[in-house]
């Protein structure tokens, strides 16, 4: 630690700080507030603006033929009666955890490596878990109707079925995305402070000045936030856990082969960190070299998200060889016996063995430091992450549905052009938001990083 | 540096606070309250007809309801009425009434007369009067006193929390064989006692769900 404080070089340290000391309060709010309070969009962000609108109308094209046609435009049907929608529900919930784990989680051990990117995962979050919603509620079929699934008094006398965990579902995602939505809001009002403080333009003003809530930055106001922030941190930690354990039960409860087990949910929860900061570094990775953000986003941050992703992604690996174990040795059981021998050399196996490739052969090359640092390296693993958690939804979902009990109703799935066009279409609509995002709200978080710049140097001098 | 905002900013925000909340609540109350109005469930409004009949004035004469509803004791639908029925009478009485004008026109040309549904329940929900009627459901338990109606209204939404409220608990509107078409019945004091009994008697099985299953109305 004091090696690397006491060298003014700080680029040469082969691992360097969570950020570049050589900037001052002044120079690190310039940047972050230099990239909204301007009238130049970059080239980049507009061409990749322009490609997600256009993928996100395919989304919108695709919902209302849904609406007018019904969800028999999808592949999914008897035996498979849950799948791409499902499987994209899963993986977008799972990208989704990144966020809070990396605010709340890392806020309470106090991890300096946070703070120069947990806003941007929160609002990648918040985007995912948007996105993941979509799913389910267009799968119901009726989509105008989803209101049913809350308990209110109705003329109807009904009442949600709670031994359900769909209904379970429900209401850990609804209270995610607004929990996850109300912590990356608290965070944002300092930093909307400061850009109503510093903006030229009288719109500008106004609307950060709305959005700032008034915020002064008087003691009082300081002290009642690190109140409140702190109280979000201890309230998003347990959901961190729950809502993933939460959508690993959908398939636990159920009794069918190679969902009817006990370590779904800690297997599920790993998952879903390992998506979520294999999705934090394909994003960040670009944004950070376009805007020259490298000063806060290190090649530190680069390698602490990709020990993580190590060590989610053993768990994940653990859990794929437990399932194998529990299924061919310890269970006895010919159905799960069955199922795990169709899941790797059934009519799937390609995409089994594809999912083993991405989760646990090429994430393996984490383990080297000199990878770790290679920028151009971590993103592509982290895109075969990215496709591997995909896949590993799909060999779950698919696998155990195709291959009923009765083989008389044995089947095969094959998604229709729908079931492609809705999944590129959410991706659309989420690098859309995404794109807003960094183009209209501070992407980090100034007032955090002026803070560890002054506790950094203090420390030090 | 100029003030962006004037001070009363600050009492709109938080005036905006408890605004939002009574938004939301008052939207939601209010949607409820919708719902379970006249204005929705049309519960007490008379639907107008080609021909004015009367309910009242014809029950009043004596005539008992399956004279013209003639297959409510054996069937799902209750049965309207063929222009033939009408004319039984009205070929002789009032046989030259202005009002009755389409009810003739009928008559002359075979063509139906178009009566306006009043008690229109959803395709989605299965209902049999026959089976009803057998159990010991009267008239007037759901219909309400027709026989007091000139044109007729609902005397009950058709809800379904409203028919759950008689298939959990029938001993509370069951009544005995021979009052089913009496629209003046009006349960006695010891309903619950008596309903018990006759619920036993007509075999309703309040056991085993058999009346709360999903698939029993919706097939």
């Amino acid at each position: 630690m004091s090696a690397t404080a006491q060298d003014p070089n700080i680029g040469r340290v082969e691992i360097p700080d969570v950020l570049d000391l050589r900037h001052t309060y002044d120079s690190a709010t310039d940047k972050i507030n230099g990239v909204i309070l301007t009238k130049k969009t970059p080239v980049p962000i507009a061409v990749a603006m322009g490609i997600c609108f256009l993928l996100a109308g395919l989304l919108f094209m695709t919902i209302g033929r849904l609406l007018t046609m019904g969800i028999g435009i999808w592949g999914n049907n008897q035996p498979v009666a849950w799948a791409f929608d499902i499987i994209n529900f899963v993986w977008w919930i799972g990208i989704g955890h990144a966020g809070t784990l990396i605010s709340a989680i890392l806020f309470l051990f106090r991890q300096e490596w946070r703070t120069s990117i947990n806003r941007f995962a929160e609002a990648m979050t918040i985007f995912a878990v948007m996105c993941a919603g979509l799913f389910p509620l267009l799968h119901t079929g009726r989509p105008w109707l989803a209101y049913w699934l809350f308990p209110y008094p109705n003329v109807m006398q009904m009442y949600p079925q709670f031994r359900s965990p769909l209904m379970w579902d429900v209401f850990a995602v609804s209270t995610y995305f607004t929990v996850s939505a109300l912590f990356w809001y608290t965070g944002l009002i300092p930093d909307l402070a400061s850009l109503r403080d510093r903006a030229k333009n009288k719109l500008t003003k106004i609307i950060a000045g709305v959005a700032a809530m008034g915020w002064r930055g008087s003691a009082r106001h300081w002290q009642r936030y690190d109140i409140i922030y702190l109280l979000l941190a201890g309230i998003s930690t347990p959901l961190v856990i729950s809502v993933h354990s939460i959508v690993a039960l959908d398939f636990a409860v159920s009794q069918l082969p190679g969902w009817h087990t006990t370590i779904f949910p800690p297997y599920f929860v790993a998952g879903a960190v390992f998506s979520g900061f294999a999705m934090v570094l394909t994003l960040a990775i670009p944004v950070r070299a376009l805007f020259g953000f490298k000063d806060f986003i290190t090649q530190k941050h680069l390698d602490a998200i990709s020990k993580v992703m190590l060590a989610t992604g053993l768990i994940v690996v653990y859990g794929y060889a437990m399932e194998a174990f529990i299924a061919l040795v310890y269970s006895a059981n010919p159905h799960e016996e069955f199922l795990m021998k169709n899941r790797m050399f059934g009519p799937y196996a390609w995409s089994y063995w594809m999912l083993i490739l991405c989760n646990a052969v090429i994430p393996q090359l984490l383990w080297f430091k000199r990878i770790r640092l290679h920028t151009g390296i971590v993103w592509v693993i982290s895109i075969f992450i990215n496709i591997g958690m995909w896949l590993e939804r799909f060999v779950i979902l698919v696998t155990t549905l195709h291959r009923d009990f009765v083989p008389s109703s044995w089947g095969m799935y094959k998604p229709t052009i729908f079931d492609f066009s809705m999944f590129i279409g959410t991706i659309g609509f989420f690098g859309l938001l995404m794109c807003l995002f960094i183009r209209f709200v501070p992407m980090i978080a100034g007032f955090e990083l002026r803070e560890l710049l002054h506790k950094k140097k203090s420390h030090h001098h | 540096m100029a003030q962006i905002f004037h001070s009363s900013a600050n009492t709109i925000a938080r005036l905006s606070i408890i605004g939002a909340g009574l938004l939301v609540a008052g939207g939601l109350v209010t949607l409820d309250q919708l719902t379970r109005s006249p204005y929705t469930t049309e519960v007490g409004v008379a639907r107008a007809q080609p021909v004015p009949f009367s309910h009242k004035h014809h029950a009043n004469m004596g005539i008992d309801c399956r004279y013209c509803h003639t297959s409510v004791e054996k069937a799902a639908f209750a049965g309207i009425p063929p222009t033939k029925t009408c004319m039984n009478c009205h070929s002789m009485i009032f046989a030259d009434a202005p009002m009755l004008e389409p009810v003739r026109e009928s008559w002359r040309t075979g063509e139906s007369l178009q009566w306006n549904r009043v008690h229109d329940l959803p395709q989605f929900a299965y209902f049999n009067h026959s089976i009803h009627v057998a159990k010991g459901i009267g008239c007037s338990t759901c219909h309400g006193r027709v026989d007091e109606m000139p044109l007729v209204h609902k005397a009950n939404t058709l809800y379904m929390q409203w028919c759950l409220e008689c298939h959990r608990a029938p001993e509370n509107f069951v009544r005995p064989k021979d009052k089913i078409f009496d629209m003046a019945w009006t349960p006695p004091a010891n309903q619950r006692e008596v309903g018990l009994e006759l619920v036993k008697e007509y075999k309703i099985d309040t056991e085993h769900y058999k009346m709360l299953d999903c698939n029993l109305c919706h097939r």
